[in-house]
C-alpha cells in the first residue's frame, strides 16, 4: 500500500473518529487479519477501510471498499473461506458473484489523485448516491478478539480478551473485553450459528423452488446476534422481535422442522402453516412481527410485565436500523425510562432498511445513542462473543432496577431485504463479498477456535458434518410434512381462544358459515 | 364504590351542557313532534318512579338501585381490580385526574399506583404496551380518552392483539380490554365526534360490545375483562351521566353480560328496531310516541354485543314483525346498519313484509354549529317518522 494513502487513512480515520481509539496502525483487513496470525501488533478497527472521501463534501457517510483485501489472505483462512463456500448451494454463490458494474473509486485512485478527483469519479457513477454504508465508530471484525489459549477440559473457564472496539457505549460504562467462556460454550455458539445458517440455506432453495410463498427475510450474515443473545439469557426471559424471525425462534428452541414446515405451510410448522415466515411463536418468544417497528412497544410491555410480576427477567425487543425511525419506537423509550421498565431495545443494524441506507433514512445513524436520555451500547454484532457478553451485561443491568437500555448491534445480511429482493441495486455486490469474505461471524469464529486451540482442524470438519447430518433431516422431513386439511374446521380454528369463540363465524357465503359448536 | 358520584360537578361545562341534553332531549323531541306532551304515556311498570323513557323500567322497584353508566363502569373496574391481581387499568388521565371522564375516580386510591397507571400522551404506544403485557399474561385495561384517539392505535389494536393468536396457531392468547367513549359527543366537532362500530366489528380476532344501560356497562365490561380475547368496548360519553337502575343481581360483583346476545328492550309486533348504544334510548322513545300517536307496537332490540351479534334474536323478532329498521349514528356506508341490512337480505328476505331501512349518521365530518350538528345524527323525531312511514300509518 502507498505510504501516502496510509498516512491518509490515518487521518481520516481519525477526523472521524477522534480519540477513541488509540490504535495507530494502519492496515487493511487482510493485514489485519495476518497480523493477527502471527500475533503481531493488535488490529485496526475496521474504520480503516471505510475510507470516507465526502466527509469534507455534503456528501455524509459514505464507502469505499478496496477491491482486494483478501489479496494477502493466510492459508488457513483461505481454507476456511472455501470450506464455507462448501456450505453455500450453487445458486447462493452465484448470487454473491462479483460483478464489477459500479465505478468505485479505486484504493489506488485514492492514493494517486487528489481526495477531490476520487470524489469526482465517485459522484459521475451511475448510482446516486452510492448505497452509503455509516461510518461505524466500532470493529466489526469478527476474528477480532485476541490469542488466547482453551484449556484442556472442555467446561473449564478460560478468558478471551474481546478487541478494544467491540463496544461503544453511550452514557454509561461499557461492558467488561474479558470474555470468560468455557471449549463447550465456544463449540455450541460455533454450531449454533452455523445452524441457523444451514436452515436459513434451506429456506433460500425452497423459495426459489417456489415452495415457500409470499415473504420470506433470511438472516444470513446476522447470525451471531440471535444466538449470542439466546446464550447470554435464560429460557425465562424474553425476546421479541420483527419478520427476520428464524433464527430467534430456533435459538428460543423451535426445531428446524418446524420452522421450515411452517415456512412451507405446513400443518406441522410452528404457527399450524396459519403464520408462515414473519409470525413465529415459542415459549418466551412473541414473534415474528410484521408491521415495522410495532413490535418495540409491544416489547416494552412485555418487559412491564416481568416487572410487574416481579420476575427477575429481561426482555430484548428487537428492531432493524428502518424500524428505529418509527415513531411509536421513541414512545416505547419514553414510558420503559419513566416507569424503569427492564427492556433492552437492541437495533440490529444491517445498514439497510430494505433497500434504503441507514444515512440516507437516520438523522443520527447512532442508533444506541437514540435513547436520548437511555444509556445505550453499541455492539459489533459480527462477533458473537461479543454479542454475548453485552446482552449478558444488559440483562445484568436492566434486571437490577437500572431501567431500559438501548442497544446497537451492527451487523450485516448478505441476501436482498426479502427473497424478491436481489439485493444489489441499493449496494455494490463488492461490499457483500467483502463483508462475507472478512467479517462473517461465522468464519470468524471459525478462525479463532482454530487459534485458541478448541479444535483441530479435523474437529471442525466433524462439527460441520454434524450441522449438516442435524438440520438436512429435519429440513427434508419438513418438505414432506402434512398440508393443513382444507376444512371449515382447520380454516375457523384459533381465531378465538378455545372455548370462547362466537356461536359461528360466516364463511365466503352464508352457506360456508362455521358453526363452532356443531362442527 | 359505594357512595354516589355526583358526576355533575366533576364534568367540564361543555360536557355538563352535552348531558343536560342528552338527559331532556328525549322529552323535548317528543313534545315537539306530537304537539301534546301530555300524551307521553309511562312505560308499562306502573311500579317505576322513573319517568324518563330513555330509561329503562324493571319489574320490581325492590332493591333496584339508580346508577348512572359512570358508576357502572366505575363498579365493574373496581370489582375485576379486586378480584384478579392480574388485571390493571393504564391511559391517559385515569389515575390522579381520576379519568378524564372520571370513569376511574377512586381507583388509584383504592388499587395504587402500579396497577391504575397514568400514560403519557402516546396512543400507539401504551397501547401497544398494554398489548405487551397481555401476551406475556396479564390482562390489562386501556383506556383511550376517546376512540377518536385510539386511531393513533389501531395497529396495535387490530395487527398487533386481533390477530396474534390465530398468527401463532393458538398458542399466544392475548386476554386485553380496550374501552373508552365512542361516538358523537356535543359540539365537539369532526376529529372528536366519530363512530368506530364498524370499523372495530369488522374484524376478525376482536370482539366488540356497545353498552347502553347501566347494568349493560357493568355486565358487558366485566365479560370484556374476563374474556381471554381482546375485546372492544365502545361506550358512549353522552351516556355516562345518564341513571338507569340496577337489578339487585346486576349489583353483585359476579354480574356479567355474555356476549352475543341482544337484548329485546321493548317487545312489539308491528315492527323491529334494532339499535345500540345511545340509539336504543332514541328508539325506545320513538317507540311510545309510535305507540301514542298510531298505536304501533314496536320492538326494540338492544344489540349489546356487535361482535359477535346476535343475528338470531333479530331474524326471531322480524318473523314477527315483518318490518325492520337498524338505527346507529355512525357513518352510513359499510356501517353497522349495512351490515344488518346485508343481514337482512340473507336471512330474513322471506320474513319481510317492507324493505329494510336505515337510518344512520350522515355522510358528513361532524359540523360544530348546534343545529347542523343536530341535522348529522339520528334523532327520536326522525326514527319515528321513519317507522311510520314504513308502516304507512
Amino acid at each position: 500500500m502507498p505510504s501516502s494513502l496510509t498516512k491518509w487513512l490515518g487521518r481520516r480515520f481519525f477526523r472521524v473518529f477522534g480519540g477513541r481509539s488509540s490504535n495507530t496502525n494502519n492496515l487493511t483487513g487482510a493485514q489485519q487479519i495476518k497480523s493477527h496470525v502471527s500475533a503481531a501488533p493488535p488490529p485496526l478497527p475496521i474504520e480503516s477501510n471505510y475510507v470516507n472521501p465526502s466527509s469534507t463534501s455534503n456528501v455524509n457517510n459514505s464507502l469505499v471498499i478496496p477491491r482486494r483485501p483478501h489479496r494477502r489472505l493466510p492459508q488457513s483462512l483461505l481454507r476456511i473461506q472455501k470450506s464455507i463456500a462448501d456450505l453455500l448451494p450453487s445458486n447462493l454463490l452465484s448470487f454473491f458473484r462479483l460483478r464489477r458494474s459500479l465505478p468505485l473509486p479505486d484504493i489506488t485512485m485514492l492514493a494517486s489523485q487528489s481526495r477531490k478527483a476520487a470524489l469526482n469519479a465517485f459522484r459521475s457513477s451511475s448510482r446516486k448516491p452510492l448505497a452509503a454504508l455509516s461510518v461505524r465508530s466500532i470493529s466489526v471484525d469478527a476474528t477480532a478478539s485476541q490469542d488466547a489459549q482453551a484449556p484442556e477440559d472442555p467446561n473449564t473457564p478460560f478468558t478471551i480478551k474481546l478487541l478494544s472496539q467491540s463496544f461503544d457505549a453511550f452514557n454509561i460504562e461499557a461492558p467488561s473485553l474479558d470474555f470468560v467462556t468455557t471449549k463447550n460454550e465456544l463449540i455450541d455458539m460455533y454450531k449454533a450459528m452455523a445452524s441457523v445458517r444451514r436452515m436459513e440455506f434451506a429456506a433460500d432453495r425452497l423459495y426459489k423452488e417456489r415452495k415457500i410463498r409470499g415473504f420470506c427475510h433470511l438472516s444470513v450474515g446476522q447470525e451471531a446476534v440471535a444466538v449470542g443473545m439466546e446464550k447470554a439469557i435464560t429460557p425465562d426471559d424474553q425476546i421479541i422481535t420483527s419478520y427476520r424471525c428464524h433464527g430467534f425462534a430456533y435459538m428460543r428452541g423451535a426445531s428446524v422442522k418446524s420452522i421450515i414446515a411452517e415456512l412451507l405451510g405446513r400443518r406441522e410448522g410452528i404457527a399450524y402453516g396459519k403464520g408462515g415466515s414473519m409470525h413465529m411463536f415459542a415459549k418466551s418468544f412473541y414473534g415474528g412481527n410484521g408491521i415495522v417497528g410495532a413490535q418495540v412497544p409491544v416489547g416494552a410491555g412485555i418487559g412491564f410485565a416481568m416487572k410487574y410480576l416481579g420476575r427477575p427477567n429481561v426482555t430484548f425487543a428487537l428492531y432493524g436500523d428502518g424500524a428505529a425511525n418509527q415513531g411509536q419506537v421513541f414512545e416505547a423509550f419514553n414510558m420503559a425510562k419513566l416507569w424503569n421498565i427492564p427492556v433492552v431495545f437492541g437495533c440490529e443494524n444491517n445498514k439497510y432498511g430494505m433497500g434504503t441506507s441507514a444515512a440516507r433514512s437516520s438523522a443520527l445513524t447512532e442508533y444506541h445513542q437514540r435513547g436520548q436520555y437511555i444509556p445505550g451500547l453499541k455492539v459489533n454484532g459480527m462477533d458473537v462473543l461479543a454479542v454475548k457478553q453485552a446482552c449478558a451485561w444488559a440483562k445484568e443491568y436492566t434486571t437490577s432496577g437500572k431501567g431500559p437500555l438501548v442497544m446497537e448491534f451492527v451487523t450485516y445480511r448478505y441476501g436482498g431485504h426479502s427473497m424478491s429482493d436481489p439485493g444489489t441495486s441499493y449496494r455494490t455486490r463488492e461490499e457483500v463479498t467483502w463483508m462475507r469474505t472478512n467479517q462473517d461471524a461465522i468464519a470468524g469464529l471459525r478462525t479463532r477456535l482454530l487459534d485458541w486451540g478448541v479444535v483441530t482442524e479435523e474437529g471442525l470438519k466433524e462439527l460441520d458434518k454434524g450441522v449438516k447430518d442435524t438440520i438436512d433431516p429435519e429440513v427434508a422431513a419438513a418438505e414432506v410434512a402434512e398440508v393443513p386439511e382444507n376444512s371449515r374446521k382447520v380454516l375457523f380454528e384459533d381465531i378465538y381462544t378455545r372455548g370462547s369463540e362466537p356461536d359461528w363465524l360466516r364463511g365466503r357465503t352464508a352457506e360456508e358459515t362455521y358453526y363452532y359448536k356443531e362442527e | 364504590m359505594s357512595a354516589k358520584l355526583t358526576t355533575t360537578r366533576l364534568l367540564s361545562r361543555t360536557l355538563r351542557g352535552a348531558l343536560a341534553a342528552s338527559h331532556h332531549t328525549g322529552r323535548r323531541s317528543i313534545a315537539s313532534l306530537t304537539r301534546a306532551p301530555h300524551s307521553i304515556r309511562p312505560l308499562a311498570n306502573p311500579a317505576s318512579k322513573f319517568n324518563n323513557p330513555q330509561t329503562r323500567m324493571l319489574a320490581s322497584a325492590a332493591d333496584i338501585k339508580e346508577y348512572t353508566v359512570r358508576d357502572a363502569l366505575n363498579e365493574a373496574l373496581a370489582e375485576e381490580l379486586e378480584a384478579d391481581s392480574k388485571v390493571f387499568i393504564l391511559g391517559e388521565e385515569v389515575a390522579l385526574y381520576n379519568g378524564a371522564y372520571k370513569v376511574t375516580k377512586g381507583l388509584l386510591d383504592r388499587f395504587g399506583p402500579d396497577r391504575v397507571i397514568d400514560t403519557p400522551i402516546t396512543e400507539s404506544g401504551f397501547a401497544g404496551l398494554a398489548v405487551g403485557a397481555a401476551l406475556a399474561g396479564l390482562k390489562p385495561i386501556t383506556e383511550f380518552m376517546t376512540w377518536n384517539f385510539a386511531m393513533q392505535a389501531i395497529d396495535q389494536i387490530i395487527n398487533s392483539a386481533a390477530k396474534t393468536h390465530y398468527m401463532s396457531g393458538g398458542i399466544q392468547p392475548c386476554n386485553i380490554t380496550f374501552r373508552g367513549p365512542n361516538g358523537f359527543a356535543a359540539g365537539v366537532a369532526a376529529q372528536h365526534s366519530q363512530d368506530y362500530t364498524a370499523w372495530y366489528g369488522s374484524i376478525p380476532g376482536l370482539k366488540v360490545v356497545s353498552p347502553w344501560s347501566s347494568e349493560d356497562a357493568k355486565g358487558l365490561l366485566k365479560a370484556a375483562i374476563r374474556d381471554p380475547n381482546p375485546v372492544v368496548v365502545l361506550e358512549n360519553e353522552l351516556l355516562y351521566g345518564q341513571s338507569f337502575p340496577m337489578s339487585a343481581a346486576a349489583q353483585k360483583d359476579d354480574f356479567v353480560i355474555p356476549f352475543g346476545k341482544a337484548k329485546i328492550e321493548r317487545v312489539g309486533k308491528d315492527i323491529t328496531l334494532v339499535s345500540l348504544s345511545r340509539c336504543v334510548g332514541q328508539c325506545l322513545t320513538a317507540a311510545e310516541k309510535l305507540k301514542a300517536e298510531y298505536g304501533v307496537e314496536a320492538e326494540v332490540i338492544n344489540l349489546r354485543s356487535i361482535k359477535p351479534m346476535d343475528v338470531e334474536a333479530i331474524v326471531k323478532s322480524v318473523k314477527k314483525t315483518g318490518n325492520l329498521i337498524a338505527v346507529e349514528s355512525g357513518f352510513p356506508s359499510f356501517g353497522v346498519s349495512s351490515e344488518i341490512l346485508a343481514l337482512s337480505m340473507e336471512y330474513m328476505f322471506d320474513y319481510l313484509d317492507s324493505p329494510a331501512q336505515r337510518i344512520t349518521g350522515a355522510e358528513v365530518p361532524t359540523p360544530y354549529a348546534q343545529g347542523l350538528e343536530a341535522m348529522s345524527f339520528p334523532d327520536e323525531d326522525l326514527i319515528f317518522r321513519k317507522a311510520a312511514q314504513l308502516l304507512r300509518v
